[in-house]
Order: C-alpha cells, then sequence, then structure tokens
C-alpha cells in the first residue's frame, strides 16, 4: 500500500508538472482572442485619413468576430494615436507589445511613423502590417522578416498617375507642381518627375511650388499659376490643403485652364461635392474607388460600402480599403499558418513564415506579398471626373486600372534608379478603361 | 519680376496681411494691456472660423446675403462668450504672477479648445464659401481674383485698425484702458475697474481673432490644427513689430505678407521661412521689435 501510495504521488507529481507545463501551451493553441494595436491618425490634419481607417478597423473587426473570429479566435482591437509624434508613438507600440501583448500590429498611415515603427517591429519581433504608409525606401533599403506592406507604394502609385495623363493629354508641353512642403510631397514629385522626365522628356517644369503643410491660403500660388498658365498641375496634396488649393483655384478659373492632376484626390471627390469640376484626373493609391468597376455588383463589396456609409456618412475613401486589406492579410495569413501546422493555433513565428507570397483580396483586384521584399503588389486606379446623375459629387470615368506587377519596381531595385531606366514606350502598356456605370 | 508680376504679388500679399493682421493684432492688444502672451489665441480664430462656418451653412438656404451678418455674429460669440469665460475663469487668477504660469495656462487653454474643436465639429475638412461667391471675379492683367480676397478682406483690416485707434485715443473706455496700461495702480487709485478694463480688453483681442478666424472661413478648409498654423505666424508678426504695437503690428503684418507673396514669384522654397527669418533678422538688432519702445509700453 505505502509502495502503492509513493507512485500515486509520483504520478500525481508528473502529471502536475505535466499540466504546469502543458497549460500554457493549450492557451498558447487556442488564445481567447487575438490582440491587434492599430497605429491611425486620431488628432491633426491627417486624421482625415485616420479616423476613417478606424472606423472600418472596428466595423471589419465586429464582422470577423460574428464570424467565429479568426481560425476560431476572435479579434480586439488597441488603437494608438499617431498624431502624438514621434517619441509618444513609439513609446506606445512598446507598450501595446510589451505590456498589452498584442499579437499583431497595423503600422501605420505616415511614412514617418513607419520608419520608427518597422525597425522596432523587428527588435520586438512583432509581425506588423504596414497598412497605409507609401514611402518606397523602407523595404527597398533593407529586408525585414516582421513587418509586410499590405498595398503598393509611391512608386507604382505615381507611375499609374503619370502613365494615364500620359495617355490621355499626350501633348502637353508644360507642368508645375504644387505639393505639401513635407517628405511625401517631395518624395512623390521626385517619383513623377524623374519618370516623366525619361517618358517625355520634352516637357518643361516651369515651376515647381511647396507651400508649407497645413497652408491656409493658395492665392499667390493660384496667380503665379495662372500668370505662368501651364498645360498640366500637379499636385499630391490631400485633406484640408487638397481641397483649399482646389477651391481657391476653382474660384478663379485656374481648374479651367490648366488640367490638374490629383494624384491620390480619390479621398477628397465625395467631400469636394460640385466645387470639383469635369475633367481632372484622379488617383487613387490604389485600385480603391467605391464605385470600382469590377467590383462594383460584389455583394460583399456593396454592403460593406453601405454599412460604412451607415455609420460615418460617407463612402469609403482609400485608407478604409488599405485597412481592410491589412484585415484580409492578417486573416490570410493565419488560416495559412493554421493549415501548414496541422489545424493547429501557430506560433507567431509561423505566422509569420506565412506571409511571404500569401495573396489575398480586400475590396479591389487580389494583392500579393511580394517574398523578396514584402512589398505588396497592388493595382491601381485612375480616372477622371464627370458629373452623374444621382450624385451630389462628381465619379469617376475613363477609369484605367493598372496592373501591380507593370508598374511596380522589380525586387531588388531602387525606385529612383528603376525609374531612371524607363523609355518612352512604357506608357503604351496595354491598360483595361471603364466608363462610370458600365 | 516685370511690372504685372508686381501687382499681382502685392495683391496677393496685401489680401494675405490683411487676415494675418486681424489676428495678429488682438495677440498684440492683449498682451499691450495685460501682459500676457495668449497662445489660445490661435483656438480662438479656429472657433471663430468654424462657427462662422456653421451659421453660414444654416442660413445659406434662408438667403446666401445672410452669411455676412453671419460671420460678425460668429466673431463676437466668440469673442464675447469664449473670450469672456477664458478671462474671468482663468486669466483673471494669475494676474501679476509668473510669466511661465500664464504661459502654461493659456497653453492648457489651447489644448482643451484644440480638442473641443475635435469633438464638436470633426477631423473632416469643412469648407463654406457663400460670401465669397456672392461677389464678383475682378481681372487684373488678365488674372482673375475674387472681390472678396482683393476687396473685402484689406477693407475690413483697415477698418479695424482705424477702428482701434479711434477707440482707443478717441472715447473715454479707451482712454481708461490707455491709463490702466500706464500705471495700474494710479488708475485703481483714482476709482478705475482694473478688472474690468482686463475683461474687455481680452474680449476685443479675441474677438479679433474670431473676426479673423471667421473671414477666413470662406476661403479655406477649416481643418484641425488650424489654430496652430496661425498663432505661430501671428506670434512671428507680433513680436517683429513689438508687442503692444498696433500700427507697427499692421505695418509689419502687411511687410511679411509682401515679402511672402514675393518670395513665392522669385524663390518659393524659401515661402515657409520668410516670415520667420524677418522675425529673427528684426530681433538681432532691436529685441523690442520694430515699433517697440524699451521700457515703455504703448498701445
Amino acid at each position: 500500500m505505502k509502495r502503492t501510495g509513493k507512485t500515486l504521488t509520483l504520478l500525481a507529481g508528473v502529471s502536475l508538472l505535466l499540466g504546469v507545463l502543458g497549460g500554457p501551451a493549450t492557451a498558447q493553441d487556442k488564445p481567447k482572442e487575438l490582440k491587434i494595436g492599430i497605429t491611425t491618425f486620431l488628432s491633426g490634419p491627417a486624421a482625415v485619413f485616420g479616423e476613417p481607417g478606424k472606423a472600418a478597423a472596428e466595423m471589419i473587426a465586429a464582422d470577423i468576430n460574428k464570424k467565429g473570429g479568426i481560425g476560431g479566435v476572435p479579434v480586439a482591437l488597441s488603437f494608438v494615436d499617431e498624431g502624438a509624434g514621434g517619441e509618444a508613438l513609439v513609446s506606445n507600440y512598446r507598450r501595446l507589445v510589451q505590456d498589452e501583448k498584442v499579437d499583431a500590429t497595423f503600422a501605420s498611415i505616415s511614412s514617418g511613423s513607419c520608419n520608427q515603427l518597422v525597425p522596432l517591429a523587428e527588435d520586438l519581433k512583432m509581425l506588423n502590417f504596414m497598412w497605409d504608409c507609401g514611402a518606397a525606401s523602407i523595404l527597398e533599403a533593407k529586408k525585414y522578416r516582421y513587418s509586410f506592406r499590405t498595398q503598393a507604394n509611391a512608386t507604382p502609385e505615381m507611375l499609374a498617375v503619370l502613365v494615364y495623363l500620359l495617355k490621355t493629354k499626350p501633348n502637353f508641353k508644360t507642368i508645375a507642381v504644387v505639393n505639401q512642403d513635407y517628405a511625401w510631397g517631395r518624395e512623390s514629385w521626385e517619383i513623377f518627375s524623374t519618370a516623366l522626365k525619361q517618358m517625355k522628356p520634352d516637357v518643361q517644369v516651369v515651376a515647381e511650388l511647396f507651400p508649407k503643410f497645413g497652408a491656409p491660403d493658395y492665392s499667390t500660388e493660384v496667380s503665379r499659376l495662372m500668370a505662368l498658365r501651364p498645360d498640366v498641375v500637379f499636385t499630391t496634396s490631400w485633406g484640408g490643403d487638397l481641397d483649399t488649393l482646389v477651391r481657391q483655384a476653382g474660384q478663379r478659373g485656374l481648374l479651367q485652364q490648366s488640367t490638374f492632376v490629383l494624384a491620390i484626390g480619390e479621398s477628397s471627390v465625395q467631400r469636394l461635392g460640385k466645387d470639383l469640376p469635369e475633367g481632372l484626373i484622379i488617383g487613387a493609391r490604389g485600385d480603391h474607388w467605391f464605385m470600382h468597376p469590377e467590383k462594383k455588383n460584389d455583394a460583399a463589396f456593396k454592403a460593406f460600402n453601405e454599412a460604412f456609409k451607415a455609420k460615418t456618412g460617407s463612402m469609403p475613401i482609400y485608407p478604409v480599403y488599405h485597412m481592410a486589406q491589412a484585415f484580409a492579410a492578417l486573416q490570410g495569413a493565419y488560416d495559412k499558418a493554421i493549415k501548414a501546422n496541422g489545424g493547429k493555433w501557430p506560433t507567431r513565428e509561423q505566422v509569420v513564415d506565412a506571409a511571404p507570397n500569401l495573396e489575398f483580396v480586400g475590396f479591389g483586384r487580389p494583392v500579393k506579398l511580394r517574398a523578396e521584399d514584402n512589398q505588396g503588389l497592388e493595382a491601381q486606379l485612375v480616372g477622371v471626373t464627370k458629373k452623374a446623375d444621382g450624385f451630389n459629387h462628381m465619379v469617376l470615368d475613363n477609369m484605367m486600372i493598372f496592373d501591380a506587377a507593370s508598374i511596380t519596381t522589380p525586387a531588388g531595385q531602387k525606385s529612383v534608379e528603376w525609374l531612371k531606366t524607363l523609355k518612352p514606350d512604357f506608357v503604351k502598356m496595354d491598360v483595361p478603361v471603364f466608363q462610370h456605370g458600365k | 519680376m516685370n511690372s504685372t508680376l508686381f501687382v499681382l504679388a502685392s495683391l496677393d500679399g496685401l489680401s494675405y496681411a490683411a487676415l494675418v493682421f486681424l489676428v495678429s493684432v488682438g495677440l498684440s492688444l492683449i498682451f499691450g494691456v495685460l501682459r500676457i502672451v495668449n497662445v489660445a489665441h490661435g483656438s480662438l480664430y479656429a472657433f471663430g472660423a468654424y462657427l462662422a462656418a456653421t451659421l453660414s451653412l444654416l442660413v445659406t438656404p434662408i438667403s446666401p446675403w445672410l452669411t455676412y451678418p453671419a460671420l460678425l455674429v460668429a466673431s463676437l460669440v466668440i469673442g464675447i462668450v469664449a473670450g469672456g469665460l477664458i478671462e474671468r475663469l482663468l486669466l483673471s487668477r494669475v494676474y501679476g504672477r509668473e510669466e511661465v504660469l500664464q504661459l502654461l495656462i493659456t497653453f492648457a487653454v489651447f489644448m482643451i479648445m484644440d480638442n473641443l474643436q475635435r469633438m464638436i465639429w470633426g477631423v473632416q475638412p469643412i469648407y463654406a464659401a457663400e460670401p465669397l461667391k456672392l461677389l464678383p471675379n475682378v481681372s487684373i492683367f488678365g488674372v482673375s481674383y475674387t472681390s472678396y480676397q482683393v476687396i473685402v478682406l484689406p477693407v475690413v483690416a483697415v477698418l479695424a485698425l482705424f477702428g482701434l485707434r479711434y477707440f482707443l485715443r478717441r472715447t473715454l473706455m479707451g482712454s481708461v484702458i490707455l491709463a490702466v496700461t500706464e500705471d495700474r495702480e494710479a488708475a485703481t487709485a483714482i476709482g478705475i475697474n482694473a478688472q474690468k478694463v482686463y475683461l474687455i480688453t481680452f474680449i476685443i483681442g479675441a474677438t479679433l481673432a474670431a473676426l479673423g478666424g471667421a473671414l477666413a472661413s470662406p476661403t479655406t478648409s477649416l481643418v484641425p490644427g488650424m489654430g496652430t498654423e496661425m498663432i505661430v505666424l501671428s506670434f512671428a508678426v507680433a513680436a517683429t513689430a513689438g508687442l503692444g504695437q498696433i500700427e507697427g503690428t499692421a505695418i509689419t503684418a502687411l511687410a511679411i505678407g509682401m515679402a511672402r507673396a514675393f518670395v513665392i514669384y522669385l524663390q518659393p522654397e524659401f515661402e515657409v521661412l520668410v516670415p520667420y527669418l524677418i522675425m529673427v533678422a528684426v530681433l538681432l538688432v532691436r529685441p523690442e521689435g520694430l515699433f517697440g519702445a524699451t521700457k515703455l509700453r504703448k498701445i
């Protein structure tokens, strides 16, 4: 009996030990929730993107949870305000990872934020989806393991707009730029002008204007452009700055005098209403438009758009669709990793391993995460403004959707160097054209 | 630069200077009398703009011409209500205390109002251009300008300048304000209610800031952070002129507005720097500002 008692005690000890060791493994296998930390602008001018992005994240998370979660695990969101500035952002990101123990992060909107957080995510071994930032250089300068960009970067975004311009207005001779005076304004013009020089070397740049970010007045810029009379005015401005520029230019007739190219103007089309005239070229930072010609009859797309409008009062703009792509990538990576793990809940490293070459669909064409540099290959939609019955704002017409592969910097090359190799016949690529409502 | 571009740049500079003057002179007036650098001035500008746009959008369906009185009403409401509350509830408790404390309090108000603005009006840009659309454009050397920009704004700025001059130098209340500015203790000794003078002065300054915002609202998109942009520029103008200098503020606003416009035509990459380069250059030579007196306080 004594021996039996000792044996039982030993067995109980072993089973307790196994229980202790096995407990966390079981919990890790199926956590109670999948925590996602999201950095977005909740204050400052860029909140025009950040707030819709947040609203989209909340909607999508609720929808995922309604359907049973990712791999059966509900998602929980934590948000950090990018508008709080660099140091606060870094501290909050650390807090998300180390204290709140999030399982993945979506960071960020601003390229400046991505430049800070991508190396940090690498140090912390945190799966991170760069959900909206556009600077090409981040992933061209170094190969990261833990960060992936779930959309395109500024190079294909600008290149698509340029090719559209050259295809539709091939005879222009002069161009001027009015961009916000910060990294995005300068870099986007560098990409556009470098490619323009290669594809149409005879074009003369008559003015390069970089008014202060957040400038409340563009009167002098408008006067100067009216005096210079450029054939084309190019801008990558956004938010209130773009609204002010377009309205001040419209009130004084500049929009009728020159062809305006609003390279990321899709996000302002609804807001500008009837102040936007016909004939402006509009880019969308991806194939994003709430009347996407290839998706407009898709039930899920239509339902999402209507639900978003019911929640926020407006149809989605591109950051909303970028947020949807980040969620689709996360879901795709987990599904792939679970499958590779024989149906068991994967470790973070297994999820990270599943991300390269992942193909997922948000609310546009499929996006692929290129394995060589973790860059997302995303199609680009560009169109021209047109009046349409039933809308209190312009719609997009003559839409071209550019295939990602044809306009994205090849893996392993730097964008600016690659752009210098382009030839004038680059513009001859075949691109499908879609009319509004057809 | 040919004569055509000279005229165009001058017109652009004039309209820009008009708005900057309205905001800067309120800041300068408050400092001249209360000796407080009011960081919340930018928020009063933003609130004036937002309320003016809200009222304009409300009255436009009734009659678009009602938008002009709406601009004025918005300025007065913000000046009297917000300005009055800030002065009575906060600033009146720290007169004579350390300058850093006063600065911190106005900075706190600025932050609170910035968040309040976001809560009330959201983050999407707001635009209410009806007052501007009502007036015809004018063509100068083939370049179209809005009448609002080259006529209404400069005229209001000139009226504000001469109105302030008249008020301070030709009315009893103005004389009382000047007396308190010169020597508060002596003025109090002869029965002047200095607290009341401070309140009225702050309300006038706040109303001018709100008027600047209200007048700007038809020309620009109202966005979070717009007050920050304006307060920084207003400080540059007021400091360059010499804090407390009304006419000096007008001349400096005009100089900075013109310089900015000419730079956009000639060397646009210096546009952002120009006001601050001028400020640094002036303050290095005259720390009291272009029109400031070394010791005497003037308004």
